[in-house]
């Protein structure tokens, strides 16, 4: 703690006030007489705040954190309002968009990338295919996460035989190949971008409820929920105010990678016709399409590459800083 | 003996309010993946019986690991006990389940030994003190507050600081907004499961007068969990020393540290330090052969038989000795313990030897403790 402290810092008030032993005498720890002791500089009391607003006020103060938010913002007003931001219709195959050769053109005043190996608008594309990564990219991780809370934290909490059908169930989901045991699951049913939500939820649930289920374990051996069930809590009070709270960072980390790799994921099931159906673009069928060309046109492997790293790496921060801003012990970083 | 007797309140005092009627907690040890089953259990506690009274403070004491505070967790339901009953006021808590525990429960609270573990990171001091008033529907949200200062307050903390995390406090501190959370509910009975050792030597004179000063102002009752001998004697009325699972000798404060009569409680407080040099380079420790026996395979018999220098083959390895009142209000479990007249344990040169002697040799253990409980009362006099 150097330099320039907070405007809320706890310890400030009473370093001015006495600089021997501040913080105990002034946070009333000295005396155990309490009677007679005068209570009264009111330095020390602060106002109270909602977890969200703390939160915020944690998070705020990381640069690459708000960064990565704004770029997350960003993308996704990019994905809702594709329409009015492409200049060109995204499935339309252009004549002026290949050479007489066949070949896609490069950047030009009409398109601003260049276009694809059917000539098609490829920023228009990579708008568009926007929708698709972070509609996957979320929505599977929600899925997953949401099915990994739900199993991870019943198994965890309640342990005896609920315990054991749960995570033998999840072992056994986790011994299957998931690339196999996703193409299976697209090959029966129809593929279409809900379809893939799905299968890549369920795909990723399995090690989302390992982690949580781990963390669960570790958590309801802490002498604060045995504290807390001496308060009388019920068991709701307990998962929610008590071990909920504590998966939080752990939660978020995995999530910020887990949107990442779903994303790298689509574009893999994309690459063998198994993802998002043409002509509805998606980065990873881009990339996947572009290959072949990837010595005379680079940039059609180059943007939808570009665009699959910028969105991974501001999840990724958005995660980091989540991550610490839920730490309470983060304040006065 | 010490301030706090004369002092306490007289009413109610003397009367049974908790009573252990042999309780067993046994862990299971299990093989097997998908089908567990169980080939063995660790026997932490194994059949305990003792009462606490009403306005006294109960002083459980014992090696690590010889199950006190699955004894303290087990009386207060935290761990289910495999058999045996625990009384409250007369009603069996052993068999109650969801919202009449929770109800029992504002009865009794716990203090816990790790003031970093004990409370919830994520939730401010005023959360954590407001938690019981708040899921017993006590007060309405304003009025908690006021009990929260209040409790605060009367803990030593800054009321200011409610809207703080664990955190931001020392130990010390966190220990008494632990102490706060306790005193939430009004409990008549608390258990404090080593409420001092993980905390600093100078803050430990600190938190044990704020426990004797609630117990006076709120007429506590305590169950006094440590291994710090002399800790256990400056705050108990009545001592309950612990061996491998059971009870080997319950007696009044003074009568156990004054004559000892189980060889392990005697050769547990020949160990404790003098505080005089000169004393100290006199004082000869008992010192025990051998490790614990795991409680997953306690030997059969008297539990201590296998490291007690008076163990008689034949007997104390055979038959498991009940806990007796061997003087009134003096209880062993010792079969050589015989109408007052008992193995009396003496450090020789190299070996141990067991003098059988006049009652007066065992004063100079007396005279050891003596010394050693002097130095915590001037420590806390500061």
């Amino acid at each position: 703690m150097s330099g320039v402290l907070p405007p809320h810092d706890p310890y400030a008030a009473g370093e001015v006030a006495s600089p021997a032993k501040a913080t105990d005498v002034a946070l009333g720890g000295g005396s155990t007489a309490p009677v007679g002791v005068d209570w009264s500089p009111d330095a020390l009391l602060i106002e109270h705040r909602s977890t969200w607003k703390e939160v915020w006020i944690r998070f705020r103060r990381d640069k690459f954190a708000v960064g990565g938010l704004v770029v997350v913002i960003l993308l996704i007003l990019m994905a809702i309002f594709a329409p009015w931001l492409a200049p060109h219709d995204p499935t339309v195959q252009y004549d002026e968009g290949l050479t007489m050769q066949g070949m896609p053109v490069g950047s030009s005043s009409q398109f601003w990338l260049g276009t694809d190996t059917l000539g098609r608008d490829l920023l228009s594309r990579l708008i568009y295919g926007a929708r698709v990564s972070l509609v996957i990219g979320v929505l599977a991780n929600g899925f997953a996460l949401v099915l990994g809370v739900i199993f991870g934290l019943t198994a965890g909490y309640f342990r005896g035989w609920i315990e054991t059908l749960l995570m033998r169930m999840t072992d056994v989901m986790m011994a299957f190949p998931i690339y196999l045991f996703a193409i299976a699951l697209v090959s029966v049913l129809k593929p279409s971008l809900w379809i893939l939500v799905l299968v890549i939820g369920i795909v990723y649930w399995t090690p989302m409820t390992r982690v949580i289920h781990g963390e669960v374990l570790s958590i309801r051996e802490k002498e604060f929920v045995d504290a807390a069930r001496l308060t009388g809590c019920t068991n709701a009070r307990l998962l929610y105010r008590h071990i909920l709270p504590h998966l939080v960072a752990p939660v978020i980390v995995y999530i910020s990678l887990g949107i990442a790799t779903t994303i790298l994921f689509e574009s893999t099931l994309s690459y063998i016709g198994l993802g998002v159906q043409p002509p509805t673009p998606s980065w990873g069928q881009m990339i996947s399409e572009g290959q072949p060309y990837y010595l005379s046109a680079p940039h059609l492997v180059i943007y939808p590459g570009l665009m699959i790293m910028i969105t991974v790496l501001a999840f990724n921060l958005v995660g980091d800083g989540l991550r610490d801003a839920f730490d309470p012990q983060q304040r006065r970083r | 003996m010490n301030a706090v007797d004369a002092v306490r309140p007289a009413d109610g005092r003397g009367d049974t309010l908790v009573t252990v009627d042999d309780l067993a907690v046994h862990f299971p040890i299990t093989s097997g993946i998908v089908f567990r089953h169980k080939i063995g259990a660790v026997r932490a506690v194994d059949g305990l019986s003792f009462t606490v009274k009403r306005g006294e403070t109960l002083g459980l004491v014992g090696e690590s690991g010889c199950g006190k505070s699955t004894t303290g967790r087990a009386i207060l339901q935290l761990i289910r006990p495999t058999t045996g009953r625990v009384l409250y006021e007369g009603a069996d808590l052993a068999h109650l389940r969801g919202g009449a525990l929770r109800r029992q429960r504002r009865r009794m609270q716990m203090i816990f030994q790790d003031p970093y573990a004990s409370l919830n990171s994520r939730m401010t001091v005023a959360d954590i003190v407001g938690e019981p008033l708040l899921v017993h529907r006590m007060l309405d949200r304003s009025g908690r507050r006021d009990r929260v200062r209040e409790l605060l307050q009367t803990v030593g903390i800054n009321p200011n600081t409610l809207n703080r995390y664990p955190h931001e406090f020392s130990g010390g501190q966190r220990q008494r907004i632990g102490i706060a959370r306790a005193l939430a509910v009004e409990p008549n009975f608390i258990v404090c499961d080593e409420p001092i050792s993980a905390l600093d030597v100078s803050i430990r004179a600190q938190i044990i007068n704020l426990l004797q000063e609630l117990q006076r102002d709120f007429g506590l009752t305590y169950l006094f969990i440590a291994h710090d001998l002399s800790v256990v004697r400056h705050i108990s009325d009545r001592v309950a020393v612990m061996y491998l699972g059971r009870i080997v000798e319950l007696a009044e404060n003074a009568v156990l540290y004054g004559e000892p009569m189980h060889p392990y409680t005697q050769a547990l407080l020949s160990a404790v330090p003098i505080p005089d040099p000169e004393a100290e380079e006199h004082r000869r420790a008992v010192v025990l052969q051998g490790d614990v026996p795991s409680p997953a395979d306690p030997p059969p018999g008297c539990h201590f038989h296998t490291r007690c220098p008076a163990m008689q083959e034949g007997h104390c390895d055979l038959e498991s000795p009940a806990l007796k009142e061997v003087r009134p209000g003096h209880f062993a479990a010792c079969h050589l313990i015989n109408a007052g007249d008992y193995p009396r344990i003496r450090a020789g040169e190299n070996d141990l030897a067991v003098v059988a002697g006049s009652p007066a040799e065992g004063g100079a253990v007396a005279a050891v403790s003596d010394v050693a409980s002097e130095e915590l009362e001037m420590g806390s006099s500061e």
